[in-house]
């Protein structure tokens, strides 16, 4: 990891309108939990349901989305990549930089305001940290996917969009099979195996979800690195 | 020293040919790569900078490949045509960063002497996103300087600029040139590579056009008149005695000057001063009219 490009990239986070955005998303999942508890106590099988559709099926997707591909998607688009590609760093340490950024990223917006949602609707401990858990396995493969998207194509967010909305949600929920290549089954996996059971749903074995979340972590981040090292530039002719 | 080597090089982006089997070596001091917008400099330069592979040939660098070889980028710096950079940035932060990017030991040290070269240190706590475009290529030349490179490629760098910055980054890329720098910069504008360039390459619709000092360039090109502007003792007999020889096409009496049309420059240079002091005529003045890089360019566009 390089420094200089956390650096770069944390700035250039913060100071765009998509970190406005995120926390816009934190805020309002926090808002929704402070609601629900305030307009009566809700059951713990109860906040796992809500919470599993609310954080797990629809932030997350969004949250990785907006994060991933913003940590190069806007330079590349810009053309101000061309500084960071001009010095002698290897592409795969600018890969991993900017994913360190945006999965800190992901557990400072995502994670935590997840986890806290379900201490403020009155979840225990467990199953807190089994959503927290489980919604950092699904942030942090987001992230990748999605950088990955935005060295790859220039229309990342409309395809990642049709991704989360058409995968995720249509595809994933009517046809079984394509649960295994769903990000939120894998998380959900995740988060059934550390909560009560009983408590969370999911359509994959523990075994394949957390070898399809590492091995597919790791299979694009190492492929972002090699499509970064390849990236030609528009040319103004 | 180093010197970058462009070997049968071609660049297509589906059906268009933005450069065309082009061969080129590109060693110290001032080279300028001139051509028409469109003509496939940028796309050039993006090739020598290893930011695109060509579709056919090579480019290295003292040997050694450009394209996916990151090394490249302790001996080249890169002064890009686009504006974009960390807008949110100030200067002297931009700088520093490259210097860090680059690994220097002391970036802090590094930058301040790069924006110092490029007179941009009063500016460099405001935020680039503030600059004229001007500034923001003075502190794009400065990251590009802050390690010392070897090799700088300069795309269209005076874009932007006003006459006294114009003046400063001539200067300033003559001072490189002299210390046996390697320096190629784009232009479309002829007066900038004609006062700056020692070497000159044209470019034409993606294809090599010509090669060498613009003065031998022009000189090559026998088949296309070369105009010059005489003032002498008697107009009249001097032009009679030129057109008296096969190596002047046409003449022209113009007020106290003579125009001459050369058909053959080497023949006329020898043939003039013969003529005229076989006449008994004095010559005040002799100009080649048409001289100016953007004749010979003209030119080459024609052809």
């Amino acid at each position: 990891m390089n420094r200089t490009v956390l650096r770069l990239t944390a700035q250039a986070m913060l100071g765009g309108r998509r970190m406005l955005l995120v926390s816009a998303m934190a805020v309002v999942l926090i808002g929704l939990a402070l609601l629900v508890r305030i307009l009566g106590d809700m059951s713990e099988p109860d906040i796992a349901g809500f919470l599993q559709v609310i954080s797990l099926a629809t932030l997350m997707p969004l949250f990785g989305l907006i994060v991933g591909t913003g940590t190069i998607g806007p330079e590349i688009d810009d053309g101000s990549i061309i500084h960071l590609l001009s010095k002698p760093v290897p592409r795969p340490v600018i890969i991993h930089s900017k994913l360190a950024v945006a999965v800190m990223a992901t557990v400072a917006f995502a994670v935590v305001p997840t986890a806290l949602a379900a201490l403020i609707m009155g979840a225990s401990g467990s199953l807190a940290l089994a959503l927290a858990v489980g919604s950092l396995a699904a942030g942090a493969v987001y992230c990748v996917m999605f950088m990955l998207l935005a060295i790859l194509t220039r229309h990342a967010v409309i395809i990642g969009l049709g991704y989360a909305l058409i995968w995720e949600s249509l595809v994933g929920s009517l046809v079984p099979g394509a649960r295994n290549l769903s990000v939120q089954q894998w998380a959900l996996a995740v988060t059934d195996a550390l909560a009560t059971p009983g408590l969370i749903t999911a359509h994959v074995g523990l075994v394949l979800a957390v070898t399809l979340i590492i091995g597919g972590f790791v299979a694009a981040t190492w492929y972002a690195g090699s499509r970064l090292r390849v990236l030609t530039l528009a040319t103004e002719d | 020293m180093a010197t970058m080597q462009i070997e049968n090089c071609s660049r297509w982006f589906g059906n268009v040919v933005a450069v065309n089997d082009v061969t080129m070596t590109i060693g110290p001091g001032i080279t300028g790569l001139l051509g028409p917008n469109g003509a496939g400099k940028s796309t050039l330069i993006h090739m020598l900078a290893g930011f695109l592979p060509p579709s056919a040939g090579t480019v290295t660098l003292d040997g050694g490949p450009v394209w996916k070889n990151h090394d490249v980028y302790r001996t080249i710096g890169i002064v890009p045509e686009r504006e974009a950079t960390y807008d949110s940035l100030t200067g002297r932060q931009f700088v520093v960063a490259s210097a860090e990017l680059h690994g220097l030991d002391d970036a802090g040290a590094a930058a301040s002497r790069a924006l110092a070269t490029v007179a941009m240190e009063d500016a460099a706590h405001r935020k680039i996103g503030d600059y004229s475009k001007g500034m923001k290529q003075r502190v794009k030349m400065a990251s590009a300087l802050v390690h010392d490179p070897a090799v700088l490629l300069l795309d269209e760098p005076f874009n932007g600029m006003d006459p006294r910055q114009r003046l400063h980054l001539i200067e300033l890329l003559r001072r490189m040139g002299a210390e046996g720098r390697t320096v190629l910069f784009s232009s479309h504008i002829l007066e900038e590579v004609e006062q700056l360039a020692s070497q000159i390459e044209v470019l034409i619709a993606g294809r090599y056009a010509a090669s060498g000092d613009y003065r031998e360039i022009r000189r090559l090109m026998t088949d296309r008149p070369h105009q010059y502007t005489v003032i002498s003792s008697d107009n009249r007999i001097l032009a009679a005695a030129l057109m008296a020889d096969g190596s002047t096409a046409a003449v022209r009496l113009d007020g106290d000057a003579l125009r001459v049309d050369a058909s053959e420059f080497l023949r006329f240079a020898e043939l003039l001063p013969l003529v005229a002091r076989d006449a008994g005529i004095r010559l005040y003045e002799v100009t080649p009219a048409d001289e100016s890089l953007e004749s010979v360019f003209a030119y080459l566009v024609e052809k």
